[in-house]
């Protein structure tokens, strides 16, 4: 498999990163040799093997279900690029 | 502390508040805790309450946590304090430490090498005495590989010992904290402090604590270290052969008996890493997007563009290749072929060594396929550098505990790591089996502070 300029712009597009062309053209060389090696994978039949979904003998804990947490939103928008005292401010979404 | 510039180890310092701990240290010192009055410099991905955290990016440049890391929590509970923040490669996506963008860090060993990475800066800060002991995070070799470049002692503890809140996230399944040392009693006494079960993080196992320095025993006779075949690779230096003799040698001298085994997956960990370890990161790094916290771009004209330009800005070149592998290998379409693939293959590596493990206590290999190269001479080669995780990639892939120890130089006189690979929550084992190693190794670490 290799991946073309089109298609890098493709998934640069789903990881919403904008690139410009000298990006693209080395995006595509890098990956391309990075997915050559991955792809030594190919040559393993592993059609018999459960995949690996945890490393841990354990269930996850469930805890009670009660609010544990909470009441610092000071403190979540201390760090916001910009904000209006009780909101995060974006970009206008709708006209 | 001037001197430290020429290694660019922290990138934030915090000596007024530490000297302001220290004073009161030493107005009522106690000393029936692990860490009593020790100042210390951690990795800059570890959230400190109050105090920068930037993970080596300049996209968290402007972020303060208002919360403190469990673990570092931990250290500060035992009786130690900050020292600062050290430097380490973007969201530690690295293996030199040339990925952050607060710079190179440098290698004490010499000019112009590089620490390891990605805890480069915890590495070069602990070789250079900037701090007496540190913590770093592995995801794939990042602790054991700097501490094999610097001949230090690194140690990542099994996948859930030590609790992942608080600590930015690179591959979730594969992270871990642990400390990187002088030498094996520091070493536990700093898993000790650092390690426990947390509710905050789902993955933590609850168990009770280890009293690992406590515990700590140079008698190994009668363990089975297990030798395994497939870690001698093409192209690799002769003198980490002989460091693996001579590794074999004294623990064979100590009454330990040698098993040749084989883990015959090992050569596809790599591959098999880089399709789960980037998957794990372009979920983790979605968060990066520019409106609740960390860097935004000021261009775009609409929502969709900000996001895209505060990404593309505030991602360096190789967090933006693993965010694409990532989202790539998980898209519809692509997702059976890789990274369902890969974590079949991460079954059948893991399997590996659970079969081995009814054999063996413990396994011997190299830490690394190199000594510590120079800046600059991988950066253009992506899979080069990715191979230098060779060996400490398996470990991780499996959750098992294991150690890098300093074992020998090399005829440059760069030093060199051999690496102990233990059964799942055996830390202790390989602690005792280091601790007897480093008695009888006869390897010092000297290093002429040419920074200063």
């Amino acid at each position: 498999m290799s991946l073309d300029k089109e298609k890098i712009k493709h998934i640069a597009k789903l990881a919403r990163i904008s690139v410009d062309e000298a990006n693209v053209e080395s995006l595509t060389k890098d990956l391309n040799s990075i997915f050559k090696f991955i792809e030594q994978l190919e040559e393993l039949n592993t059609d018999k093997v459960e995949p690996l979904s945890s490393l841990l003998n354990q269930s996850l804990r469930s805890r009670k279900d009660q609010i544990n947490d909470g009441g610092i939103r000071e403190k979540i928008l201390k760090n916001s690029p910009k904000e209006n005292e009780e909101f995060f401010v974006v970009p206008k979404v709708v006209e | 502390m001037k001197a430290q510039k020429k290694l660019n180890t922290f990138v934030t310092t915090t000596f007024e508040q530490a000297l302001k701990k220290a004073k009161q240290f030493d107005s009522k010192p106690n000393f029936n805790q692990l860490l009593p009055g020790i100042p210390l410099a951690v990795k800059d991905l570890f959230c400190t309450d109050g105090i920068k955290t930037t993970a080596g990016s300049n996209i968290l440049n402007n972020f303060v946590p208002s919360y403190e890391s469990t673990v570092t929590k931990n250290l500060w509970n035992n009786g130690a304090f900050l020292l600062g923040k050290l430097n380490c490669d973007e969201f530690a996506m690295g293996s030199s430490n040339e990925t952050s963008y607060y710079g190179n860090v440098i290698n004490p060993i010499g000019d112009k090498l590089v620490p390891g990475g990605s805890s480069g800066g915890s590495s070069s800060a602990l070789a250079a005495d900037l701090t007496p002991a540190t913590i770093g995070t592995d995801t794939g070799g990042s602790i054991r590989q700097p501490a094999s470049f610097t001949g230090t002692v690194g140690l990542k503890p099994t996948y859930g010992l030590c609790s992942r809140w608080g600590i930015v996230a690179f591959a979730s399944s594969l992270d871990q904290a642990g400390p990187m040392t002088k030498n094996i009693t520091d070493c536990a006494i700093m898993l000790e402090a650092m390690s426990g079960f947390d509710e905050k993080d789902s993955t933590s196992i609850n168990r009770k604590k280890e009293l690992y320095s406590r515990n700590l025993n140079d008698n190994i006779k009668g363990l089975k270290i297990g030798i395994p075949k497939e870690y001698r690779v093409d192209k690799m230096p002769k003198e980490i052969d002989e460091l693996w003799e001579k590794g074999k040698k004294i623990l064979k001298n100590l009454g330990v008996q040698l098993i040749d085994i084989s883990l015959p997956h090992t050569k596809y960990a790599l591959p098999t890493y880089y399709i789960v370890a980037p998957a794990e990161a372009s979920s983790n790094l979605a968060r990066y997007d520019g409106v609740r916290y960390g860097y935004r771009s000021q261009k775009g004209k609409d929502l969709i563009e900000m996001y895209e330009n505060t990404r593309s800005e505030g991602f360096g070149d190789e967090v933006k290749r693993r965010i694409l592998i990532g989202t790539y290998v998980l898209s519809s379409g692509y997702y059976d072929a890789y990274y369902l693939k890969a974590q079949k293959v991460r079954q059948l590596i893991k399997k590996d060594f659970d079969e081995n493990f009814s054999k063996v206590d413990a396994i011997l290999t190299p830490s690394t396929p190199s000594s510590a190269f120079k800046i600059g001479e991988k950066t253009n080669d992506p899979v080069s550098m990715y191979l230098n995780d060779i060996f400490t990639v398996p470990a991780n892939l499996a959750g098992l505990p294991a150690l890098s120890l300093p074992a020998g130089s090399d005829k440059k006189g760069y030093p060199l790591g051999l690496q102990l690979i233990g059964k799942s929550l055996d830390e202790q084992k390989i602690l005792n089996i280091g601790y007897a190693f480093e008695k009888n190794c006869g390897f010092k670490n000297e290093i002429k502070k040419w920074w200063l």
